[in-house]
Parts: structure tokens; sequence; C-alpha cells
């Protein structure tokens, strides 16, 4: 890829995310017992990023991302949540991916669940509390949920654009 | 890697699925075991704190939702040193079926009208 091409293709990207991050946000909050915390629908495009290209460009996506949201509707408390779900799960996906033990499912459900666990250690060390730990049952199952179908339209996407090469 | 490997591998997508789903089980039995019985029954609105009660005294009160100008109400009951949400006005009712909650960290929410009941300590 041209360097242009880099720059265009990571904007792309990353605004598909952003727009996927504000309507999370629209969503009603259903754990309001831990503000901030999401289910992570920008997922569906770090996972194709990862599997369409690579390991190196999902991150940077995930990362720009996190940061534009955090400067537009965040604060530094939604940013460190969000930072530490980022980090962990694409971490976690790339690893399983390669492995090639898991399909895009499995392996968008290990983000999703990770992404929920991310979030929920740095809230009980931001909060000092143990009792939203209780939560963690209940954002595991979420996790696992929200993984199937971001896993299924990672999925789709892939396979929509398998004759467009990007080099 | 192969558009074929990518999509699938079923099997295993399976297994891990029900491992972590499993494990959730049982952190959630652990947790519910060792969990502590609460001293208060604390409601938010939207938020803000409207109410603060003893589990140890019985009491019934009427908690207005985040849109109280168009009848929005939750009814509390605090009873046997347990809180439930005997009746409310919101579309789903889930608040109204759910258990009584007594241990420190349990909820009860209610979406519709953003109204949420915890269990504390302090
Ligand atoms: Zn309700």
């Amino acid at each position: 890829m041209k360097k242009i091409h880099k720059i265009t293709f990571i904007s792309i990207f990353a605004a598909f995310a952003m727009v996927l991050s504000y309507v999370e946000m629209m969503l009603p909050p259903i754990w309001s017992a831990v503000p901030g915390i999401k289910v992570g629908l920008p997922n569906v495009i770090i996972i194709f990023v990862l599997y369409k290209l690579s390991f190196k460009y999902a991150a940077f996506i995930s990362l720009l991302r996190v940061f534009a949201v955090a400067l537009l509707f965040g604060n530094v408390l939604t940013l460190s949540y969000s930072i530490a779900g980022a980090v962990i799960s694409l971490t976690l996906m790339w690893l399983l991916k390669k492995t090639s033990l898991f399909s895009m499912v499995g392996v968008s459900i290990a983000g999703g669940v990770s992404h929920n666990l991310g979030q929920i250690i740095v809230a009980m060390i931001v909060m000092q509390t143990k009792e939203i730990g209780y939560y963690m049952a209940i954002l595991a199952v979420s996790g696992v949920l929200a993984g199937i179908v971001i896993g299924l339209i990672g999925a789709m996407l892939l396979k929509y654009t398998q004759k467009i090469k990007i080099k | 890697m192969s558009i074929k490997k990518a999509l699938l591998n079923h099997k295993n997508d399976i297994l891990l699925a029900t491992g972590i789903l499993l494990l959730a089980a049982i952190c959630f039995l652990i947790f519910s075991f060792s969990m502590k019985e609460g001293k208060y029954a604390l409601v938010t609105v939207d938020g803000e704190q409207v109410y603060k009660h003893s589990l140890n005294e019985d009491d019934e009160t009427v908690i207005l939702g985040a849109n109280s100008s168009s009848g929005e109400q939750n009814v509390l009951v605090i009873k046997d040193g347990k809180a439930f949400v005997k009746s409310a006005n919101c579309p789903d009712k889930i608040c109204v079926s759910h258990r009584k909650i007594s241990k420190t960290g349990e909820t009860i929410v209610c979406l519709p009208h953003k109204v949420v009941v915890s269990v504390v300590e302090e």
C-alpha cells in the first residue's frame, strides 16, 4: 500500500468505528451501575481490519477511535475504561487468530468477553469497590452474545469484500 | 488466512462459548454465596440519589421516574430485610418481576424510568 492509501484506509475505518461508538452511546445504558461500560460495537470494524489486513492496522484504528471518541464525548474515566477494553480485547483476538483454532466468531467472542472484563477491572480499581465484580458474570454472558453477533457480521463483511484486494 | 479457515470452526467456537458461560455461572454462584447482607436500600433516578432507607425497617414508598411529569412511578417496598418493586407503570415491568434484593451490590434496574435500586453497606 502506498502511504496515501494507508492514511485513507486508516481514516475511513477509524471513522466507521467512531460512528459505531456513537450509535452505541445512543443505546440505553444497560449496566447503569457501572457508568461508561459498553458492549463494543466498534469491534466489528476492528475484527474486520484484523482479518483483512493486519494487527498493526487494527491496533492503530482502535486506538485512534478510543482517543477521538474520548476527545469528542468522553472524559478521563471513560477513556481509561475504553483503553483497557480495547487493548486487552485486540491483543487476545490477535493471539487467538494466530492459533487458527477458532473461526472469526470464536475470536470475536473472546474479544467481546475480554473487552468487558478489561473494563470492569479498571472500573473496580477506579471506583475502589469489589461489589461490581458481581457484574462480571453478567458481562461475560453479554460479551459472548455480542461476540457472536459481531463475529458473524465481521465474517459477512470479510466474505463480501473477498474480491477486493488490499496490498 | 483463507476465508474458509476464518469462517469455519464451529466446534471450537461452541466449546469456547460454553466454557466462558460455565465459568461465568460458577463465578456468579460463588459471588452470590459470598455476598454479605446489606444495610441500606438506595434509590437513584437518572443518577441522582432520591431515597435511602435501612433494610431493617419495613417501608413502602413511591419513587417518581426520570419523567415524573408523565406520571412515571415505581412503588418500592422494604420488608423483612429485603427490597423489591411492588408495582410500576413502566412498559416492560422488568423491575416488578425482579427478585427481592438484600445483599450488598445487588440491584433492581427500571430502564424506562431510569430508576436504580441498590443495596449498599454504608
Ligand atoms: Zn420498570
